[in-house]
This record gives C-alpha cells, structure tokens and sequence, in this order.
C-alpha cells in the first residue's frame, strides 16, 4: 500500500471536515499498522468483503478510523469522492465507524476500550464454528488502554487459550491530554501484555516490514503487539503534539502539510 | 423438546425464575442450534449447571466481568450465534450500560440479556443487589425487546421466545424460589400481547413481572369491597400493547404495578403512552419509590414499597374513593 498517498488522503479529509476537525493524529500514527493488515497481512477478498473465511478487522480506537478509509480506498472500495464526504451529514465515512459489512467493518466504534470484547467474542465464534482458517485483529489505542474493559478482555483471551486473535496497540505516547505517561502511566505496555498470558513483542509501528512479520507469527496464543509510533507522523508540526489529536485543518495548514508529505521520497 | 407438564410446571416454580430459566435453557439448543450462554460467575446461581453439563462448549463463564461479557456475547451474535449472558440484574445492565448501548442499542445485536434477580428478591445482600432502575435504562434503548415473565411457567416461555426473535432482548427476571404458579399449563405467550388473567369493569390493573400475581390477589381484595378490576399481565414492556392500553382507557382508572421504580418502568411506559389523548382515565403508578430501603427479606422489601396484595387492594380503594 502506498502510505504516502494513505496520509495525503487522510489530510484532504481532514481539509474537507472544514471547522469540524479531524482526529489527525492517532489516524496518521496508524497507517503503517493499516498498511500491513490490508496491504500483506489479513485474508480478504476485496471483492466480497463478507466471504467467511475473510480476516476480522476491528478498530478499537475508533477516532483513528480515516487511516481505515484511506487503506479501503487503495483496496478500490472507497472513492476519492466518498473519503471527502467524511464528516458530512449521513456519510458512510463518519468520524467514529459504523457497522458496514460490504465495506469489512464489522462493528460500530467511537467508545472506547469495547473492541477487543467484541473480537474475543468474534475469536471465540470463529473457533465454536471450526474456522481455524480466520485471524481476528483488533487495534488499540495506547490511551484507550486505560479503560479497565481492555484487560477484562485480555484476560479472557488468554484464558479460553484464543490462537487466533492478534491485537496491535498504536502507542504514540499521547492521549487527549499529554503524554500517556504523565495522565495515567501504561509504563511497560508489552510486559502488562506477557503478564496477562499474552505472546507480545514490540515493534517500530511505522516499519510495515517489520509488523508484517511480527502479524504473521502464530504463537499458539493471543499475540500482542506494541507498535511504536509517532502521533501525527508525517506533518512535523502535528508530531507529538497533543493538540493535533483531533485538530482543524485550514487551507494554510492543508498547504504546508502538502509541501512536506509531497516532498517524502 | 420442553414439556408443559403439571410437574415440570411445580418444579420450576420450586427452583424459582434463576432455575426455571436453566431448566428452558436445556431447550434451547434444540430449536436455536448456536446457542451460547455466558455468565458472569454466577453459571451455578443461573440454573446452568445440567446446560453446563449437556452443552460444555456452549457455556463462557467469563468470571466477574460483565462488561467483558457483553462485548464477547455482541462478538458471537455478529458471527451468527444466539448468546444469552446472564447475571444479577442490577449488574447485567447497569455495569455495562455503555456496552449494552452500544452492542444492542445502536449496533442492534441480538443479545440476549438475562437479568436475574431484578427487583428486591435478593434485597437482602442490600441496595447493590437491588434492581429497581434496569428497565428505566433498558427502555430508553431502541430496539430493545423487554420481556418481563410473570412466574415460572412464563420465564420458559419468555427464554424460548427470546431465542426466535431476531432483536436484541432484555429478559427480566423477578420473584423469589417457591415462586407461586399463575400459568398453570402451557400458554400462547405472544411478545407484545398482553394478556388478560381477570375481568373488571371499574378498574385496568396493568401489571409485569412478579406483581402479576399481587394484583390479582389484590383485584379479589377489591372485590369484597364492590370494586371490580380487570388484571392485565403485561409481560412485554417494550414493545408495549398498545390496544390492551387503549382498551383499559375504558374503565375509570388504570393503575400500573411493577417491582421497579415508578420513574421510567412499565408504568411510565404506559403512561407515556397515554400523554397525548385528550380522554383517559386518571393513572396510578405503583412501584418502587424513594430512598432505597434497607437490607431485608423479600416480603420486608415488598411490605417497605407497599407491595404487598392487601396494600396494592388499599392503595387503589383509597385513590378510588378520592376520584370518584
């Protein structure tokens, strides 16, 4: 997948929400985490999405959504047209995901720390109907990690022994307010994991390379990965900066973030 | 296949609505094949130990967890199962309030929630156990079926119904064990039609759950003082029996009973229903209200909330009097 253009589409929507904002910078620290699932990772068939061998896809932090349209645009089932209706009354591209089967997304999001639940349930379904062909992966943010429902589902993954679930933890370091260290500290994130009976690794989170292969090991558990990531990436003055979590673009702003991104070999 | 026997009938009144939900859970599996339970440690207290025993890799006991619970039984209705969770009322839907909104609220999966104990059958564990505020959250849900069983007997139908509906269901579940028969064979339990246990021409005592039975001894209490009350057993809260209502508008007073706060239950919903016509009868709303009351046994508990059949027959003689 072509990461240079995810990001460009992901700023043309944001430049398209006009004063409504966009979610910038956890959608632009997850492209390479979307461009692995959908580019080389997950099982599907972009041509009937809801084939039941497909892989499930479940974005937990549900505000990173654009990253999920955007790599749906390079799969061909989103238009350009349809990203920049994002925001806009009764799109099918809303801030937070709707359920749209055609489209793979398999639930509703915008509440956090529901999602892995759901997909332990999803992993716990598949293996009840004798589908060992079908991974589930669920993305996390690192601040959602605070919601105590997260670990609730951790927990039970490891207890039913679930080989067939991976989740992925967008850990750019910032939540709403600052530093997820200063707001409420997730310290070791991949020794919290190992600690609830996770395989878990830590991995660049922009290196595709380097989490297609951590997303293809099958420990025979429920795999966990922490992947390192810069909130913002790719638009320096939205890098690590708390106040670009969700953000309004104008057309200044837009130029500039163009004029670095365009200059990305 | 689950017979309406006469013992059947007793033994589930024997184990209560807990056990008589585990008894119809047996069942399942048989007309609904992707049957699931889970629990959130409470398989025992939920009469699933025969289903445990029966079915081992249809039951997830998810440990205290209901949260958790409830986005794994929304993961496996996505992929086509038909998961019943259960756990104590209060915690089965006030927990996990956002999840149950989002799962079967907006995302409109067919969860099958199962509230034991709801109301003030285990009061005596005090206000925490105490659920008296589940169908006020549960209704302002949309799509959300609200089945309220009136004894036993209907806690099997109600579980057997909640199975073939493709909606979300909420299946509240009230009284104690040795919970008194009023079905005393099988019965046509249609969701969203109430039934009609007892004619009266003066008053529509429109009752759910485990108050059905308290207003029918209440409508004989009447009856000794010249009072003549129709007894509705409305079983399905949402969606609500319009016609039943309309119907009760013709007498001269409609009078709601629940085993919940009067604020946002059945009688609520009745009363919504009714905002708008310009001729009613007056309404009155019994239930729960107030402070929470103390710890105490079930009978304490509905004596406290003027629950009992002589002081739901007082209640009304007195409102009765008043008005006209």
């Amino acid at each position: 997948m072509n990461t240079k253009e995810m990001r460009i589409d992901i700023l043309r929507m944001a430049l398209a929400a006009k004063s409504q904002g966009a979610h910038l910078g956890g959608s632009l620290s997850m492209v390479e985490i979307m461009a692995a699932l959908y580019g080389s990772v997950m099982k599907l068939d972009p041509g009937n999405m809801e084939n039941k061998y497909r892989d499930r896809l479940v974005i937990s932090k549900g505000h990173g959504v654009m990253a999920q349209y955007v790599a749906l645009k390079q799969l061909g089932l989103l238009t350009e047209e349809q990203l920049l209706t994002y925001k806009s009354n009764n799109t099918a591209v809303n801030a937070h995901p709707s359920v749209n089967a055609a489209l793979g997304i398999e639930f509703a999001g915008g509440s956090l720390g529901q999602g892995l639940s759901l997909g332990v349930g999803l992993a716990l379904a598949l293996r009840c109907k004798g589908n060992a062909a079908s991974r589930v992966f669920v993305v996390l943010g690192d601040g959602e990690c605070d919601e105590g429902s997260v670990w609730e589902a951790a927990m039970s993954a490891s207890h039913y022994a679930l080989n067939n679930i991976v989740t992925i933890v967008d850990r750019n370091g910032l939540q709403y307010d600052g530093p997820t260290e200063d707001i409420l500290a997730l310290a070791d994130l991949e020794a919290k994991w190992k600690s609830f009976g996770w395989n878990a690794v830590t991995v660049n989170g922009h290196d595709v390379d380097a989490l297609v292969n951590a997303l293809s090991a099958r420990p025979g558990r429920p795999l966990a990965i922490v992947a390192e990531t810069v909130k913002g990436k790719g638009v320096s003055f939205m890098e690590h900066a708390a106040q670009w979590h969700n953000g309004v673009v104008t057309q200044r702003i837009f130029d500039q973030a163009m004029a670095e991104l365009e200059a990305e070999s | 296949m689950i017979d309406f026997t006469s013992t059947n009938i007793r033994l589930w009144s024997r184990l209560g609505s807990c056990g008589a939900f585990g008894q119809a859970a047996l069942s399942l599996p048989e007309t609904k094949e992707k049957t699931v339970i889970l629990t959130a440690d409470v398989c025992n207290f939920s009469g699933l130990d025969r289903f445990r025993a029966s079915y081992p890799d249809r039951v997830y006991n998810v440990g205290i967890a209901e949260q958790n619970m409830i986005g794994i039984a929304a993961g496996m209705a996505r992929e086509g199962f038909t998961p019943f969770a259960t756990t104590y009322a209060a915690f089965a839907t006030m927990r996990c309030a956002d999840q149950i909104k989002l799962c079967m609220g907006y995302m409109n999966l067919p969860v099958k929630l199962v509230g034991l104990s709801a109301g003030f059958s285990v009061g005596i564990l005090g206000p925490t156990h105490m659920s008296l505020e589940d169908v006020a959250f549960m209704r302002a849900l949309p799509n959300v079926v609200i089945l309220s069983p009136a004894d036993c007997t209907a806690t099997v139908k109600a579980a057997l119904a909640a199975a073939q509906l493709a909606a979300p269901v909420y299946l509240r579940l009230t009284g104690s064990m040795n919970n008194p028969i009023i079905y005393k064979e099988d019965f046509e339990f249609e969701v969203g039609k109430a039934i009609e246990l007892r004619a009266g021409d003066d008053i529509a005592i429109i009752a759910t759950g485990s108050m059905v039975l308290h207003a029918l001894k209440a409508a004989e209490l009447l009856e000794q003082e010249g009072l003549f009350a129709e007894v509705l057993d409305m079983h399905t809260v949402t969606p609500l029996d319009m016609e039943a209502v309309e119907k009760a508008c013709a007498k001269n007073l409609i009078v709601t009973v629940e085993e919940h706060s009067v604020i946002g239950g059945m009688g609520g919903a009745v009363a919504e229903a009714l905002a708008l016509k310009p001729s009613r009868p007056p309404h009155l709303l019994l239930g729960a209200r107030g402070a929470y009351p103390h710890a105490g046994d079930y009978p304490f508990l509905l004596e406290y909330s003027g629950l009992t059949a002589p002081q739901i027959a007082g209640r009304i003689f007195e409102t009765y009097k008043e008005l006209f």
